[in-house]
């Protein structure tokens, strides 16, 4: 018995297929959940990161909170929150939020603050708005980094809803936890794969995402 | 929540506070040693052939994707649930930031720096120790600072493969005991020691690069691109 053959036994099992617990009602779960706290996420980070970058502002309370962020182990902090404040999805969610924070804030800060000067300059002489200057030079410019900081907040919280499972929430992670507990190698084989699978495939989409929204002069120059 | 048991460790998990501490060092900065040794061969490889970069980039990008507990998983086949389960990945973990730290690092120092040791007589090897090394010194640290902070805060997941989480094997008795005590305990020694582990990195970095300034604030200069703090963010989860 090898890992191959557990993999394949885990996923031409029929009944894996179907219900509350199969495969699609799970995958669907972790995906709504990677959405939903990438989304609260990139809503209080992205204009954050856009606006300390413009002005070249506050790099050093956002590398703070970027550390604080790393040090904060995630599974204490999920565990935690439900012991203090029950079950729930809320409850779940915010620690999700918490991680993908400061790796989006940071990138976006990083991204406009790298952006070459000149064209800046250019802009605001051809009497471009300080929006403008935003939205359609440095916006561009940064874009790269600020989507592999997405990535980056999108990948954590695709690892992190895995061990959501462990607090009784849904999505792929239930296959490892349940697995673990039921001595059911096989189910923990499957789920790991397509947790594994589902990373892999965040990022296959991130950069077919960089293909078509990066601008191919930004692209060259990198 | 019952602040006096804080300190009042269960007894399922056969060590005391300080031992729990001990071990969850062991566990999570082992790893980082372990791919540090890795990973300074493996960048002067990519260094020296140039081709390499973009494949071990590309492998290395990925391995990193792959969620912790999926990685401790898929390795219970071949280790069991040991502590050596928790390590392998985190030595990947590791592996994946260093690499490109230390690659950028020894490509950033300037060719005429190079060429200079080498009017001087530094042979290939000599020049890599006491030149480009000392140079890359900065962004090797700032690689370690990232892996080590994550690896202390990764080892906790352990506790979900059957009691190899060190301090996150409080956070499950937390949760299975009802002691919500406990993983306040767990997540504010997990936090303590990571930042304990990075203001000793800091210290390292001071004693290593006297000749850098005191207050080393990587505030980019205008028009130069600081995109490593920028990279190794994107690098850490």
């Amino acid at each position: 018995m090898n890992l191959l053959h557990f993999i394949s036994a885990f996923f031409s099992d029929g009944s894996h297929w179907q219900g509350y617990d199969g495969i699609p009602t799970r995958v669907g779960e972790h995906v709504q959940y990677t959405l939903e706290a990438l989304a609260i996420a990139a809503a209080i980070a992205l204009p954050v990161g856009l606006v300390t970058g413009h002005y070249g502002r506050g790099g050093n309370a956002l590398a703070l909170i970027a550390t604080a962020g790393r040090a904060l182990p995630t599974f204490g902090l999920l565990v935690l929150m439900t012991l203090l404040l029950g079950f729930g999805l809320v409850n779940v969610m915010t620690p999700l939020v918490v991680l993908a924070v400061p790796p989006i804030l940071v990138t976006t800060y990083e991204g406009m603050r790298s952006v070459d000067p000149s064209p800046v300059d250019a802009a605001r002489g051809m009497g471009m708005s300080e929006a403008g200057i935003l939205f359609q030079v440095e916006l561009p410019a940064a874009l790269p980094l600020i989507l592999s900081g997405l990535r980056s907040g999108a990948i954590q919280i695709v690892s992190t809803a895995t061990i959501a499972a462990y607090v009784s929430l849904g999505g792929l992670g239930r296959y490892i936890v349940d697995g673990l507990y039921q001595r059911n190698y096989e189910k923990v084989v499957g789920g790991a794969t397509l947790v594994a699978l589902m990373a892999l495939a965040t990022l296959a989409l991130f950069w077919a995402v960089s293909r078509v929204a990066v601008s191919p002069g930004v692209r060259r120059s990198n | 929540m019952n602040w006096d048991r804080m300190f009042d460790i269960p007894s399922d998990l056969q060590h005391s506070w300080i031992g729990l501490v001990g071990l969850h060092l062991r566990e999570a900065l082992l790893p980082v040693l372990a791919g540090l040794v890795i990973s300074l061969p493996l960048a002067q490889l990519c260094v020296r052939f140039r081709w390499l970069y973009p494949p071990v980039l590309w492998v290395t990008t990925v391995l990193y994707a792959i969620p912790s507990l999926a990685f401790f998983v898929l390795l219970i086949d071949y280790t069991g649930q040991t502590e050596l389960t928790v390590m392998i990945p985190l030595t990947v973990y590791s592996l994946v930031v260093l690499v490109p730290a230390i690659v950028d690092a020894v490509r950033s120092v300037p060719q005429e720096t190079l060429a200079a040791a080498t009017a001087m007589g530094f042979g290939p090897v000599r020049r890599y120790v006491q030149v480009q090394l000392p140079i890359a010194v900065p962004a090797i640290i700032a690689g370690l600072r990232v892996a080590t902070v994550s690896s202390i805060s990764l080892v906790s997941i352990g506790a979900l493969i059957g009691n190899q989480g060190a301090l996150g094997n409080l956070i499950n008795d937390a949760n299975i005991y009802n002691r919500p005590e406990l993983a306040v305990n767990a997540v504010l020694s997990m936090a303590a020691l990571a930042m304990l582990a990075d203001g000793l990195l800091v210290a390292v970095r001071m004693l290593l690069t006297p000749w850098m300034p005191r207050r080393a604030r990587t505030t980019p200069k205008a028009g130069r691109p600081d995109s490593a703090a920028a990279a190794l963010e994107d690098a850490a989860r």
